[in-house]
């Protein structure tokens, strides 16, 4: 008789076959293809063509450049809409607040496309379709993401002691003087955690600029998903995504998501993800 | 009365302070002295804690002033009060290391500088403190507090104590008129906070600055204040020395509340006699109505034993503990119990006598508006207490609930509780209470000792076989000495269940 014993070990292989099938082997062909070219047979050769294509071609930096800057300005617009309300929310000692926190993220369920579609007639309503396409995409990204930034700060700033803040009241701060000095560097996990998942999918989510921007807007999303459809130049799309995963590396290390002991409140936030 | 007390430095007049319909400070007045070691001492939620943030400034009275100096500074925020305080739990930046938490208030501060222009004129200018000079005052301020060269660390690398001590040094720095400490020794262990009692205590000496410190440890009340307010409630019980507050307490309440002792129903005979314990004692106190109940308290330490022949009273030892410099001694008197503190050993059974020295009872006005008894639920809806046995509501004690027909309690959740035997307090109002001839209609009774026409009735005083007090009023004239039956309606017996001593 055979008889079967599981250990917790073996728990895992279901996840590990997974991983295994769905992301290091797509990783590894990513990593061949980007530093490969194909003759004329079809064989592989490895090669940096695509690498100094890509830096050479200005209207590919200038994708880079344009996604690059929407994704700033997104980031930028969340954190400045989103501070007040996570702040408020937070820290109004108002016994219902998360009834108003389920308000800003209820949306987040909606299905995706919907808001979107809805939001483009609502833009189509007001006038501003097919003039402002940027204003219209960072209007779409802002409202798209504003709940991955709303909720690390709110993290972060409702398990803030009140006592910090009448600490520096009591020193002689004023409330300005205690914001800048108190609240802003302690909430900084939480507007870390924000900014890195608002930064990084606003680079890439081209339904929002399509959309939104009347196709004329190329972010660097819109162009991978080009090279492998449009151009079959499987390629260069890979090289694209490399670069992608280059810049989104930057930010975590940047913003400190690698750190060994990150903060609890930008890990509970990187579990939206 | 304004005049006589100089130097005040804060002043809270007719304090009131309520959130929504609670009122957690209820018309405190009270005032410290410059340089004076004050505490503010009571168990929590008797808003000690609120009086010390009114002072400070994160709570704005609902009613009343508070005086800084004579000046109105009730409506001032924190940051223009010149007060400092220690928090709890300490409330030290975690973003910033012990140099940048203790500069935090210098930073801020401006100072006035004279200069002189070249026409050898002077001009002042309101100037923030110089690097230089921050950095003398934190390294002075680490001195005072015993942690030189700490200025690096940062706040997470030290231990609670030495967090303490920075928390302290970060208020002091700022050289305030008033250091507010809230409670801030409560999270150390037992010697280190008693090794920060006296650094405190020295601190307060060399710093010469008055200190208000708010504790609901009694020890530390005493070892380090020169007053001690004690309050209970919201409401202030007595303000005074340590010595003051322990030798005179001036009710039940700051009896209990400071010390062991023991407590007594008694009531007053004649001016310097005293009723308790089932014999009359002489003791110092005059001035109460004849018969008027008192509470009596008696320090264990006041306690003697003497050979049972030579005692006022004669008791047996039910308990001896040995606490080190003193055995605590536990002796039954009839029913009632008696703790002594004496360095004479006893065994469990011995018979004792006591003997209780005049000044050595504290007899204390009674605010007398209901009768209490210590009671016990017996079984099905009865309670016995003050000698007798009466019908009560014990659904009362739990909001929803109801008895099942074997007599147990099933609560508004379900839960079924046997609260046999369970001790509680009963309290019975003295218009609650009927007289009747018949004996077998009561629930107790006993012989009138004591009526005094009150104008519109008579108060009268029942006492039980085992001289337990009824206090009753009733417009219906009986006769001293009469034998009596005592009627109590159960819905008018509150039952309240005996909180497990806390602490």
């Amino acid at each position: 008789m055979v008889r079967f014993h599981f250990s917790r070990k073996q728990l895992c292989i279901p996840y590990a076959v997974f991983l295994t099938l769905f992301v290091i082997i797509p990783m590894l062909l990513i990593l061949l293809y980007a530093f490969t070219g194909e003759d004329a047979e079809g064989n592989l050769f490895f090669s940096f063509s695509n690498f100094f294509n890509f830096f050479s071609s200005t209207s590919k930096l200038q994708t880079l450049g344009v996604s690059l800057t929407i994704a700033f300005i997104t980031t930028f617009f969340s954190l400045i809409i989103a501070y007040p309300v996570a702040y408020i929310l937070a820290r109004s000692g108002w016994k219902r607040t998360y009834v108003l926190l389920m308000l800003f993220i209820v949306p987040m369920w909606l299905n995706f496309v919907l808001r979107i579609t809805a939001l483009r007639e609502l833009l189509n309503i007001i006038g501003f379709l097919g003039n402002y396409d940027y204003v219209n995409t960072v209007i779409g990204m802002v409202y798209d993401f504003l709940p991955f930034m709303i909720l690390p700060l709110y993290n972060s700033l409702q398990k803030m002691d009140n006592s910090l803040l009448e600490a520096a009241n009591d020193l002689g701060a004023g409330p300005v003087h205690t914001f800048l000095h108190v609240t802003l560097p302690l909430s900084m996990p939480g507007i870390l955690s924000g900014v890195t998942m608002v930064f990084m999918p606003s680079m890439t989510n081209y339904v929002v600029s399509e959309t939104l921007g009347n196709s004329n807007i190329t972010i660097l999303g819109k162009m991978i998903e080009e090279y492998f459809s449009t151009y079959d130049d499987m390629h260069m799309g890979s090289l694209i995504s490399i670069i992608l995963l280059v810049i989104i590396f930057i930010t975590m290390l940047v913003s400190g998501g690698f750190k060994q002991n990150a903060d609890e409140s930008s890990a509970r936030g990187a579990n939206l993800w | 009365m304004e005049e006589q007390v100089k130097n005040k430095i804060i002043e809270l007049i007719d304090v009131t302070k309520t959130y929504d319909d609670t009122v957690v400070i209820e018309n405190v007045n009270l005032y410290v002295k410059k340089g004076e070691f004050i505490t503010l001492l009571g168990p929590s939620g008797c808003g000690k804690t609120t009086t010390l943030r009114m002072i400070a400034g994160f709570e704005m009275p609902t009613s009343g002033k508070v005086l800084l100096n004579g000046r109105d500074i009730s409506e001032l925020p924190p940051n223009k009060r010149p007060v400092n305080t220690v928090f709890q739990r300490y409330a030290l930046f975690p973003h910033l290391n012990v140099f940048e938490n203790i500069a935090f208030g210098l930073k801020l501060k401006k100072v006035t500088n004279t200069y002189r222009n070249k026409n050898g004129d002077t001009y002042t200018k309101e100037e923030h403190l110089s690097k230089a000079e921050i950095a003398e005052k934190v390294k002075k301020a680490l001195e005072i507090v015993d942690l030189e060269g700490f200025e690096k660390r940062s706040i997470s690398t030290l231990s609670g104590g030495q967090q303490q001590r920075i928390a302290i040094a970060r208020a002091i720095v700022n050289e305030p008129e008033i250091l507010l400490l809230d409670e801030p020794l409560g999270a150390l262990d037992l010697k280190m906070r008693k090794e920060m009692q006296l650094e405190l205590k020295a601190m307060h000496k060399k710093l010469g600055i008055t200190f208000i410190y708010v504790t609901h440890d009694q020890e530390e009340a005493l070892t380090m204040s020169d007053t001690v307010v004690v309050m209970a409630d919201g409401v202030i019980q007595q303000i005074g020395t340590p010595a003051d507050i322990y030798n005179e307490p001036k009710n039940v309440f700051v009896a209990d509340f400071i010390g062991e002792s023991n407590i007594y129903n008694g009531m007053m005979p004649a001016d310097r006699r005293v009723r308790f314990l089932g014999r009359e004692f002489a003791c110092v106190d005059e001035g109460f109505e004849k018969d008027e109940p008192v509470d009596v308290v008696v320090r264990p330490e006041d306690v003697q034993m003497v050979p049972p022949e030579k005692g006022m009273l004669q008791a047996t030892v039910t308990s001896v503990v040995f606490k080190g410099i003193h055995y605590q001694i536990l002796a039954e008197i009839g029913k009632a119990e008696i703790e002594i503190q004496s360095t004479q050993k006893k065994e469990v059974g011995d018979r004792i006598g006591i003997v209780i020295a005049p000044n050595e009872i504290h007899v204390m006005k009674k605010e007398f508006t209901v009768n209490r008894f210590d009671g016990t639920i017996t079984k099905k809806n009865r309670v016995e207490f003050g000698d007798g046995e009466f019908d009560c509501d014990v659904t009362r004690l739990y909001p929803g609930s109801r008895l099942d027909e074997e007599g147990y309690l099933i609560t508004a959740k379900g839960e079924k509780i046997d609260l046999t035997g369970v001790p509680v307090t009963v309290e019975v109002g003295l218009g609650d209470i009927r007289m009747s001839d018949d004996r077998e209609e009561g629930g107790a009774e006993g012989n009138i000792i004591s009526l005094i026409y009150k104008g519109d009735h008579y108060r009268y005083i029942v006492r039980t076989e085992n001289e337990e007090d009824y206090v009753l009023a009733s417009e219906d004239l009986w006769n001293e000495n009469d034998h009596v039956s005592l009627i109590i309606p159960p819905e008018k017996i509150k039952l309240t269940l005996k909180k497990t001593e806390e602490k």
